[in-house]
C-alpha cells in the first residue's frame, strides 16, 4: 500500500491545541457528569469562575482555570474537584467550600477537611496517587475521562485524539489495522466477548459495496454506566475508534445507537461529530485522504432488547425492535442487508490506543484469553462505588477490597452479581478469580457489559434473583415462546417463594424452566435471562430452602417472611413504640412489656427506629 | 443441478441439495418436526422454538432458521429436544383460552394437534396473563379474531405485511403483554382490512378463524318456503378433496355436485358458467376502452379484496376498475331474474343463492351496498366441507354427477379463473375474437401462468392483429401496489391489470383448506385447473352455448346491452376517509 500525504497535520493540530491549554494556567477540574451535576457541580464551576478561575478571561496573575470535565469515576464521593498539577483530589465539595479551595491554591496550602479518607486505613489521602481507588486502576478506554473538557475538541486533540486515525490513514493499509487488532487480542466489551479482530476481518472480506459500522451504545443493564461515561466524557475517542474500524473494513457510514435516556451523551456526541467534521477529522475525505466516514446518531427508545445486535439493527431500520434469526452473519448481511460491523462503545474506545501504542502493549495486559483492561460499574454495598477500569487479570478480591475499599459498615461480603440481569453471581469462593471471559463463563457468570453489584450479608439472594427476573421479564420483547412465557412463569414462582408460599418442587421447576429458556430462546436476552436464578440456586440453594421450608428469609429482607417481636426482658414499657405505630398494632400498659399484634403489623419498622432500648427484633 | 451433499438426521444419512434450512431437509426426507411460526411462503421468523433439534457439538438449534451443512448430525427427538418442546407446549397452553371443544378451529388447530401428539395431559403452570378479557372481534363478515387464543407466532402479521404490504395487523406492547392487534385496538372492520383471510389461513390456532355461516346455510336449506340454489367457484373443485384426504389438485367437482344434491339444494349451478359470462362483459368493456383509449389500464374486478383495496387506498384510480361484477356477483342476480323462466315454482322472491367460494372476502362482497341481497350466503370451501361431514355424507364414495341447466355448463376459460393469470388468459382468448372475428390459434397463454412466489408479477404482450395489448398479471396486493405506483408515476403502458389479492390467486384463497405448510399445494391446485381446461372441449367463453343462449333469450343479444349492464355491472365508492393513509 502506498502511503498517503495528508493535508491535516495532526501533530501541528496537537501543538496548537496544547498552546490553548497552556494559556489556561493551573487547571481546576470539576467533575460535571450526571452524578456530580445532580450534586451541584454547576454551582461550583460558576463560583470558581466568579472568583477568577475563568479560562475565557485569564487576566489575574494567579492564572487558574476551572474546567468542567466528564466523570472521574469516583461517584460515591461527588462533587469532586481535582487539581492535577498538585495531585490533589477534594471530595464531597459544596459550593461553600469553593472559596477556601481557591484561596488555598493561591497560597499553596491544602484544605485538609475536604480530603478523601481511606476507609481501610482511616487516614486522609493527600496525594492522588495514593488513593487506592485510582492507584489500582489502569485506564485505557477511559484514559481521558475526567481529565479533559469533553465539549472541547482542542482538549481532546491535545490529549492525543485523532493521532491514531491520522497514522492509519497515512499508512493506508487496511490489512495492517486488522492484524493489529487481531494481535492485540481485544474481545468485544459488550458482553459476548467475541474476538474483535476476527469480526473486523469477516466484514472486511465482504467489502466492495456499501458497508456500515455501528456502535452499540444501548447500555441497558441496571446500574451500568461505563459506555455512557465514554460517550459523555471522551466522545472523540469513540468517534476515532469507529473511524479506524470503518477504514479497516471499508465502510463509509456509521451509526451510534444511543438510548434516549442518555441525553447528555447524545448532545456531546453530536457536538463532537460537528466539531470533528468542521476540522476535517471526520466526514468527507478525512484529513485529505480518500477515506470518508459519516456518523449518524440513532436514538433508541429504551428497550433493553435493542442492545441485542439484530434487534438493534431492526430498530435502526425503523422496525419493531425484535431480534431476528441469525442464520446469515451480520458481516455479510446486516443493516439494510449490507455488510455491517457492530461493536460496543468500550470496544471502539480501546482501538485508538492499540493503534498508537501497538498491539503488544495491549496484549501485555490481562490474562491468556482476555487481554487488556475492562471497565466496571462498581455498585452496591462497597465503600467506594463508582466507575473503574482494571486489567483483566485483576481479581474480584482486588476490586471489592482494594479499589472498592471493602464492604460498607464493616459487614460481611456475601456475593457479587456480575454482568447485570444476564450475568450470574460470584461468591466468596470466586474472590481470587480474575475477571476473565472464559473463567467467568465456566462458573455460570459472565463479564457482560461490566455491571458489578456487591452484596453483603443483609442481601436476600432470592429477592435479588426475583429482582433480575422481574427486569428481564419486563424487557422480553415477546417474540419467542421460552423467553416470553417462561420468564413470566419463573418470576411467578420466585414471587411465591419470597411471599413464603413456595413449594420444594418449585425449585426443580425453576431449574427446568431455566434450562428450557437458556437452550430454547431466540436471542441472547432469553438465553441468559435465567442466569441469575440458576447461579443463585447453585450457590445459595439453602437460602431458597429456608424461604420455602422454614418460611424464613435469612437476610431478613422479604417482608412477608419477617415478623417483629418485642423482647420482654428488654422492654421497659415506655410506650414509645405504641405511640409511633401507624396502624396501632402494639398493645400494652405503661411500664410493662408491650406486645405486637402480628395480624395488624404492616412491618414498616417504625417501632424499631423509635425503641430507645433496642428491644424489638426482626425474626 | 446443484451438488448433492449429505447430513445425518437421527443417525440416518440423507441427501440435500439447495434446501435453505435444516427444517426443509428434515421434511424432505420423511421426518417431521412441529412448527407454529414457520410458513414456507413467509420470511423466516424463529419465534415458537418448537422446531428445535439437537446438533452434535452445538446443542439446541432452531431448524427453521438453520442452514444445512454437509456432515452435521441432527437429532430431532432427543430427550432434551422433547423436554423443551413439551415445556413450550405447556407454557403456551397455560396462557391459552382452552375451550377447544367449542373452538372454530377444533380439529384443525396445530396447538391442539401437537398437544395431543406430545401427550400433554397436565399443565404444570398457572394462567398468568388474563388475556381472556381481550375483546373478540367478530364485527366483520369474514374473519373472527380472538386474541386470547393467540400464541404470538407472528404468521398473520407477516402474511398481512408480506402478501398485502398492508400491515393491518401488528404487535402491540412488549414481553408477555404482547398482543396482535390492528391500529389503536380497533376492529378489523374499522381499518383498511380487505378481508382476504390470508391471516387466518396461516394462523395455527383459533386466534383467527373464518366467520362461520354454516348455521344460516342449514336454516335456508331446510326452509320449505325457499328454493335454494348453490354455485361453486372455479378453484373450489381442485382443493375440496383435501378435506377428505384426497390429493391437492384432484378435481372433485362431480362429487361436489352430488354432495350438494344430497344436502338438499334444489338446483346446482357453477360459478364457472358466470366466469364465462364475466369474460363476455369484461372483454367487451376492454375492447370498448381500448378503442376509445379511456381508463386504461383496465383493472379486473373479480377479487373483492382488490376492489376494496382500490376503494380505500387509491380512490383516484376507481375508474380503472372494470364495472363488471365478479362471477359470484353476476350469477346470483341472473339466477334470481331468469330462473323462473326455466323452472316452475321458482319466483324471484323465493329463490335463495348460496355460493361456495375459496375466499373470505366474498362474504364481504355479498354485503356490499351495491350487491346486497343478491347472494344470500357465502360459504368458504372449508365451511362447505364441514357441512358435508356433519350431514354424514361419505364424500369419497360419491359418484360424479352433473350441474343443472341452464347455468351449469362452462368452458375451460371459466375454470382457469381460479389461478392467478387465468382471468387475463380467458379475456385474451375472447377479446381476440371480439376484435378480429377470428379465433386465437394457440390459446395456452403460458407466460401468464404460474402461482409460485416468483410469479407474482407477470407481463406479456399479446398481438391482436397488429394491436399490441400489454397484459400485466399480479397476485398479492403488495405487488399490486408496486404496479399502481408505476401507474401513478406515469411509467406503465400496459392495458390490462389483473390483480388477485391472495398469493397465486384463488387456488390459495383465505377460505381454502389449510395450505400454508406446503408451498406446492397451490401449484398442484392450479395444475388441476389447467388440466381441466386442457381436457374440456370448449375452452373459450364466447363458445359456451348456454352463454350464447342466455344473451339471446334474456340479455339483449349481446354483451354490453342495457339489460346486461343493469344486471351484470356495478359501481364503486370512495372509501378513503378513515383509512390508514387518510389518518396519516
Amino acid at each position: 500500500m502506498e502511503k498517503i500525504k495528508l493535508t491535516v497535520d495532526i501533530k501541528e493540530e496537537q501543538k496548537k491545541a496544547q498552546e490553548i491549554i497552556n494559556k489556561q494556567g493551573r487547571r481546576i477540574l470539576v467533575c460535571a457528569s450526571t452524578g456530580c451535576l445532580a450534586n451541584g457541580a454547576l454551582d461550583l464551576i460558576e463560583k470558581f469562575k466568579e472568583l477568577g478561575a475563568n479560562a475565557d478571561i485569564l487576566t489575574k496573575e494567579d492564572k487558574m482555570s476551572v474546567i468542567p470535565t466528564g466523570c472521574i469515576g469516583f461517584c460515591e464521593q461527588g462533587c469532586l474537584v481535582v487539581i492535577p498539577d498538585r495531585k490533589l483530589t477534594y471530595v464531597h465539595v459544596k459550593k461553600e467550600d469553593v472559596e477556601e479551595i481557591y484561596d488555598s491554591l493561591k497560597n499553596n496550602t491544602i484544605v485538609e477537611r475536604l480530603l478523601y479518607v481511606d476507609p481501610a486505613l482511616n487516614s486522609k489521602v493527600v496525594n492522588n496517587e495514593e488513593m487506592n481507588f485510582y492507584a489500582k486502576q489502569t485506564r485505557t478506554a477511559m484514559k481521558n475521562c475526567g481529565l479533559i473538557n469533553p465539549e472541547s475538541l482542542d482538549e481532546a486533540i491535545a490529549a492525543g485524539a485523532y493521532s491514531a486515525l491520522s497514522k492509519v490513514l497515512e499508512e493506508n493499509d487496511q490489512e495492517f489495522v486488522i492484524s493489529e487488532i487481531e494481535k492485540s487480542g481485544l474481545r468485544g466489551r459488550g458482553g459476548g466477548g467475541f474476538a474483535t479482530g476476527k469480526k473486523w476481518r469477516s466484514v472486511y472480506q465482504h467489502r466492495g459495496g456499501k458497508s456500515y459500522v455501528i456502535c452499540n451504545g444501548d447500555e441497558g443493564d441496571p446500574g451500568a454506566f461505563m459506555d455512557r461515561s465514554v460517550m459523555e466524557d471522551d466522545p472523540n475517542k469513540l468517534l476515532e475508534g469507529m473511524a479506524i474500524a470503518a477504514f479497516a473494513v471499508g465502510a463509509d457510514e456509521g451509526y451510534i445507537y444511543v438510548r434516549a435516556e442518555y441525553p447528555l451523551a447524545i448532545k456531546r456526541l453530536k457536538m463532537a461529530i460537528a466539531a470533528a467534521e468542521e476540522r476535517n477529522l471526520l466526514g468527507k475525505n478525512i484529513m485529505g485522504s480518500n477515506f470518508s466516514f459519516h456518523i449518524h446518531i440513532k436514538e433508541g427508545a429504551g428497550a433493553f432488547v435493542c442492545g441485542e445486535s439484530s434487534a438493534l439493527i431492526a430498530s435502526i431500520e425503523g422496525e419493531r425492535g425484535m431480534p431476528r434469526p441469525k442464520n446469515i452473519h451480520m458481516a455479510e448481511c446486516g443493516l439494510f442487508k449490507r455488510p455491517t460491523l457492530l461493536n460496543n462503545v468500550e470496544t471502539f474506545a480501546n482501538v485508538p490506543l492499540i493503534i498508537t501504542n501497538g498491539s503488544e502493549w495491549f496484549s501485555a495486559m490481562g490474562t491468556e484469553g482476555s487481554k487488556g483492561t475492562k471497565t466496571f460499574a462498581l455498585t452496591g454495598e462497597v465503600n467506594n462505588t463508582g466507575l473503574i477500569e482494571v486489567p483483566m487479570n485483576t481479581t474480584l478480591r482486588q476490586i471489592v477490597f482494594d479499589l472498592g475499599g471493602g464492604i460498607r459498615n464493616g459487614k460481611k461480603f456475601k456475593a457479587v452479581q456480575i454482568g447485570g440481569p444476564s450475568g450470574g453471581c460470584l461468591t466468596e469462593e470466586h474472590l481470587d478469580m480474575p475477571m476473565d471471559y472464559d473463567q467467568l463463563k465456566k462458573v455460570g457468570a459472565m463479564v457482560g457489559s461490566g455491571g458489578l453489584v456487591v452484596m453483603n450479608e443483609d442481601t436476600c439472594i432470592v429477592e435479588v434473583a426475583r429482582f433480575f427476573m422481574n427486569f428481564t421479564q419486563h424487557e422480553s420483547c415477546g417474540k419467542c415462546t421460552p423467553c416470553r412465557e417462561g420468564t413470566k412463569q419463573m418470576l411467578a414462582i420466585l414471587e411465591r417463594i419470597v411471599r413464603g408460599q413456595g413449594k420444594m418442587e418449585d425449585l426443580d421447576t425453576l431449574e427446568e424452566l431455566g434450562e428450557v429458556i437458556k437452550e430454547g430462546s431466540l436471542c441472547g436476552l432469553g438465553k441468559s435471562a435465567p442466569n441469575p436464578v440458576l447461579s443463585t440456586l447453585k450457590y445459595f440453594r439453602d437460602e431458597y430452602v429456608a424461604h420455602i421450608k422454614d418460611k424464613k428469609c435469612p437476610a431478613g429482607v422479604c417482608k412477608a417472611l419477617k415478623h417483629f417481636e418485642i423482647q420482654e426482658d428488654k422492654c421497659k414499657g415506655c410506650t414509645k413504640c405504641a405511640r409511633n405505630c401507624p396502624v396501632g398494632a402494639i398493645e400494652g400498659t405503661i411500664k410493662e412489656p408491650h406486645k405486637i399484634n402480628q395480624d395488624k403489623c404492616i412491618k414498616c419498622g417504625a417501632c424499631i427506629d423509635n425503641c430507645p432500648f433496642k428491644a424489638i427484633e426482626i425474626k | 443441478m446443484s451438488d448433492k451433499k449429505t447430513l445425518f438426521i437421527n443417525n440416518i444419512e440423507v441427501e440435500f441439495t439447495d434446501e435453505k434450512t435444516v427444517l426443509e431437509v428434515i421434511r424432505n426426507n420423511g421426518f417431521d418436526v412441529p412448527t407454529f411460526c414457520h410458513r414456507p411462503d413467509l420470511t423466516q421468523y424463529g419465534a415458537c422454538r418448537m422446531c428445535i433439534v439437537e446438533q452434535e457439538g452445538r446443542g439446541i438449534q432452531a431448524s427453521c432458521t438453520m442452514p444445512p451443512r454437509a456432515g452435521i448430525k441432527i437429532q430431532t427427538n432427543s430427550d432434551k429436544v422433547r423436554k423443551i418442546r413439551k415445556t413450550i407446549l405447556e407454557l403456551l397452553l397455560a396462557n391459552h383460552k382452552r375451550e377447544c371443544l367449542t373452538c372454530e378451529k377444533s380439529g384443525n388447530c396445530e396447538l391442539q394437534k401437537y398437544a395431543a401428539e406430545y401427550g400433554i395431559t397436565d399443565i404444570r403452570f398457572p394462567k398468568l396473563e388474563e388475556k381472556d378479557y381481550l375483546p373478540i372481534d367478530n364485527f366483520n363478515p369474514s374473519i373472527v379474531r380472538d386474541p386470547s387464543k393467540c400464541i404470538l407466532c407472528g404468521a398473520c402479521v407477516r402474511a398481512c405485511s408480506e402478501f398485502q404490504g398492508h400491515s393491518v395487523l401488528g404487535f402491540v406492547n412488549r414481553g408477555s403483554n404482547t398482543v396482535v392487534s390492528p391500529m389503536n385496538g380497533r376492529y378489523l372492520s374499522q381499518v383498511d382490512c380487505v378481508f382476504c383471510g390470508q391471516c387466518q389461513s396461516v394462523c395455527p390456532t383459533g386466534a383467527l378463524s373464518i366467520k362461520s355461516d354454516i348455521d344460516r346455510a342449514w336454516e335456508l336449506i331446510n326452509n320449505k318456503e325457499k328454493k335454494v340454489v348453490i354455485q361453486f367457484a372455479p378453484s373450489v373443485r381442485v382443493a375440496f378433496g383435501e378435506e377428505f384426504n384426497l390429493e391437492a389438485g384432484e378435481n372433485t367437482i362431480g362429487k361436489i355436485y352430488a354432495a350438494a344434491r344430497r344436502l338438499g339444494f334444489d338446483l346446482i349451478f357453477d360459478t364457472n358458467f358466470s366466469a364465462d359470462l364475466t369474460i363476455m362483459e369484461e372483454a367487451n368493456e376492454f375492447v370498448g376502452r381500448l378503442t376509445k383509449g379511456e381508463n386504461l389500464p383496465l383493472f379486473t374486478s373479480c377479487c373483492p379484496a382488490w376492489v376494496r383495496y382500490v376503494e380505500t387506498q387509491h380512490p383516484e384510480l376507481i375508474n380503472h376498475l372494470s364495472t363488471c361484477k365478479s362471477p359470484q356477483g353476476m350469477l346470483s342476480p341472473v339466477v334470481k331474474e331468469f330462473l323462473p323462466n326455466y323452472y316452475e315454482g321458482y319466483t324471484k322472491e323465493n329463490i335463495a343463492v348460496i355460493s361456495v367460494m375459496p375466499c373470505t372476502a366474498k362474504k364481504y362482497e355479498a354485503i356490499r351496498e351495491q350487491l346486497f341481497g343478491e347472494t344470500d350466503i357465502v360459504l368458504t370451501t372449508q365451511e362447505f366441507a364441514k357441512m358435508i361431514k356433519a350431514a354424514g355424507i361419505d364424500f369419497k364414495k360419491l359418484k360424479d354427477e352433473k350441474a343443472d341447466s341452464p347455468f351449469g355448463l362452462y368452458t375451460g376459460a371459466g375454470t382457469i379463473f381460479g389461478a392467478s393469470g387465468g382471468v387475463a388468459e380467458a379475456a385474451v382468448r375472447t377479446a381476440y375474437n371480439m376484435v378480429t372475428g377470428e379465433e386465437l390459434s394457440n390459446i395456452d397463454i403460458t407466460p401468464l401462468r404460474g402461482v409460485d412466489a416468483e410469479s407474482r408479477t407477470k407481463d406479456m404482450i399479446v398481438d391482436i392483429k397488429g394491436t399490441q395489448v400489454k397484459v400485466r398479471v399480479v397476485s398479492t396486493l403488495k405487488e399490486a401496489e408496486k404496479s399502481l405506483q408505476e401507474l401513478i408515476a406515469g411509467k406503465s403502458d400496459y392495458h390490462i391489470l389483473e390483480v388477485m389479492a391472495c398469493p397465486g390467486g384463488c387456488v390459495n384463497g383465505g377460505g381454502q383448506p389449510t395450505s400454508c405448510l406446503d408451498s406446492k399445494i397451490k401449484e398442484k391446485r392450479a395444475q388441476g385447473l389447467y388440466e381441466e381446461d386442457k381436457n374440456l372441449e370448449l375452452r373459450k367463453s364466447h363458445t359456451n352455448p348456454d352463454i350464447i343462449k342466455l344473451y339471446d333469450e334474456c340479455l339483449g343479444g349481446k354483451p354490453g346491452s342495457e339489460k346486461a349492464h343493469h344486471l351484470l355491472h356495478t359501481s364503486y365508492t370512495d372509501k378513503f376517509k378513515g383509512s390508514y393513509k387518510d389518518i396519516k
